[in-house]
């Protein structure tokens, strides 16, 4: 079979002299007749199973872009964690108190807290109200997805991007007015 | 229940912290066993135990391939484009630069990587068939997002470089091709075609009115590029049990089909924590869907007949 063919390309080849001698290198050199060898199925399975112990994954997470879909989803869940880990944190601290002879109770904490430098407040109220806000209004948004609603491509922007920026002004009214 | 399974899976996963490098090759086969080795978790590992093939050798130290005749006034673009060759195992990754000039290239991404392919370097590898967004081979991830090449146009800005690497968090078989092995058994478990016992009544065809063939427009015509599920960062970390954007999408192509007679059936195969509810509407997939789908709502729509019904 493979001999025919070896056999029609010369003739072709030298049936029209001219024209091939016109074709550009490039067009030559794709016509390639590859070595290649029979192997068992089972020899190949084998190889394929080695080849495939081998192989690394493609890159992700640092090269992919970043977009306010995936980027306020992972915010999502790191305010959550932030939130819940603080309200279990506290939640375990306060019943431990007695035991452990901590003041956790309101009156000795907010004067614990006024003692505090103003950088500090500050801080500790940022990192309160911003995850605060964020899951809160981000919620929303998952609340309406449960709905179907929601789901334009545009939409999906303008919610992701409005919600940052809302809790960012709420954010800031709670740390420096509220 | 849930919880016990999750408090289990927390626990196993603390014993790959410090699993040697070498246990990594208990995995028969490319896709299923090796369920630790992609988790977040396990990428702390990683880096106490580092996998020289993980990373990738940037494209300062590599060298640059150039357009072989530059024209008078050649625009020359630069693309980076990732490499990985069987051949050499042992080899990290590298990423590769060609340049290129525009004015004897064609307007797509697909051009640019089959100019290279046939002028410059016959050993780039990528796969391609249809060249106009039909069949989904082309599929990979140009300057960080995924997309088909043939359908990607060539920034005609030379002053910005173009980055191209194969679909993200899949196992390379070489430079631009991925391993889709688990993608596609994946697309069989869900049972891609119509189940159904009772005979049509006129006994020729299963009809269907206009209302409900209009509810498989936007689902029948996913071409399976496997472009959405390699862009949910759920199904990077989840690719043995999540089935990823994809194929739900396919799977409710199957739900919603009012032909279909299996529907309890199909829904019950998602009703656990892992195939179908590890979406956390992230809406990737969606965003970078080229065929401008919406697997997102697809999956929306599956919760919500599993949640009403």
């Amino acid at each position: 079979m493979a001999s025919q063919r070896v056999f029609q390309v010369g003739l072709r080849r030298a049936g029209v002299p001219m024209f091939s001698r016109m074709q550009p290198a490039g067009r030559i050199a794709q016509r390639r007749f590859a070595a290649t060898q029979h192997v068992e199925e089972s020899e190949g399975q084998e190889i394929l199973r080695k080849q495939r112990l081998q192989r690394p994954v493609s890159p992700h997470l640092s090269i992919y872009r970043p977009q306010i879909t995936w980027y306020g989803s992972a915010l999502n869940r790191v305010t959550g964690i932030m939130l819940s880990g603080s309200l279990y944190l506290f939640g375990i601290a306060y019943l431990a108190a007695p035991a452990m002879g901590w003041h956790l109770e309101t009156p000795s904490m907010v004067a614990a807290v006024a003692a505090w430098p103003v950088f500090a407040k500050v801080g500790a109220k940022v990192a309160l109200a911003f995850p605060f806000f964020y899951h809160s209004l981000n919620g929303l948004r998952h609340l309406s997805w449960d709905l179907g609603l929601g789901f334009k491509n545009t939409t999906v922007m303008r919610t992701g991007w409005a919600v940052v920026a809302t809790s960012v002004v709420a954010g800031l009214y709670y740390t420096f007015l509220g | 229940m849930a919880s016990t399974r999750a408090l289990a899976r927390l626990a196993t996963r603390r014993t790959a912290v410090v699993r040697p490098a070498v246990s990594s090759f208990s995995r028969g086969l490319a896709s299923v066993t090796d369920t630790h080795a992609r988790e977040p978790v396990s990428k702390v590992a990683e880096k106490i135990v580092p996998d020289r093939a993980a990373e990738v050798v940037p494209e300062s130290k590599t060298s640059t391939v150039r357009e072989p005749t530059p024209g008078k006034d050649a625009k020359i673009k630069t693309f980076h484009i990732y490499r990985w060759n069987p051949d050499e195992p042992s080899a990290k990754p590298r990423m590769q630069t060609y340049t290129l000039d525009l004015n004897k290239t064609g307007p797509m991404m697909l051009d640019a990587l089959i100019r290279i392919k046939n002028e410059v370097d016959p050993t780039l590898t990528f796969r391609r068939s249809c060249r106009e967004g039909i069949c989904g081979s082309c599929a990979m991830n140009i300057d960080g997002v995924n997309t088909l090449a043939c359908l990607c146009r060539i920034p005609t800005d030379t002053s910005k470089e173009s980055r191209i690497y194969p679909l993200p968090h899949m196992y390379v078989v070489k430079d631009l091709v991925p391993d889709m092995t688990l993608f596609y058994k994946q697309y069989r478990s869900i049972k891609p075609y119509l189940q159904r016992e009772t005979p049509a009544p006129d006994g020729r065809e299963y009809r269907q009115s206009k209302a409900d063939r209009k509810k498989l427009d936007g689902l029948y015509e996913c071409i399976l590029c496997a472009c959405c599920s390699t862009s949910c960062p759920s199904y990077w970390w989840n690719q043995e049990e999540y089935l990823g954007p994809a194929v739900l999408l396919q799977s409710y192509r199957w739900i919603a089909d009012s032909r279909d007679e299996k529907k309890a059936e199909r829904q019950d195969a998602l009703n656990n924590s892992m195939s179908l509810y590890r979406c956390h509407t992230i809406m990737n997939c969606s965003r970078t869907c080229p065929k401008g789908l919406n697997p997102g709502l697809a999956i929306a729509e599956i919760k919500k007949s599993m949640a009403f019904a």
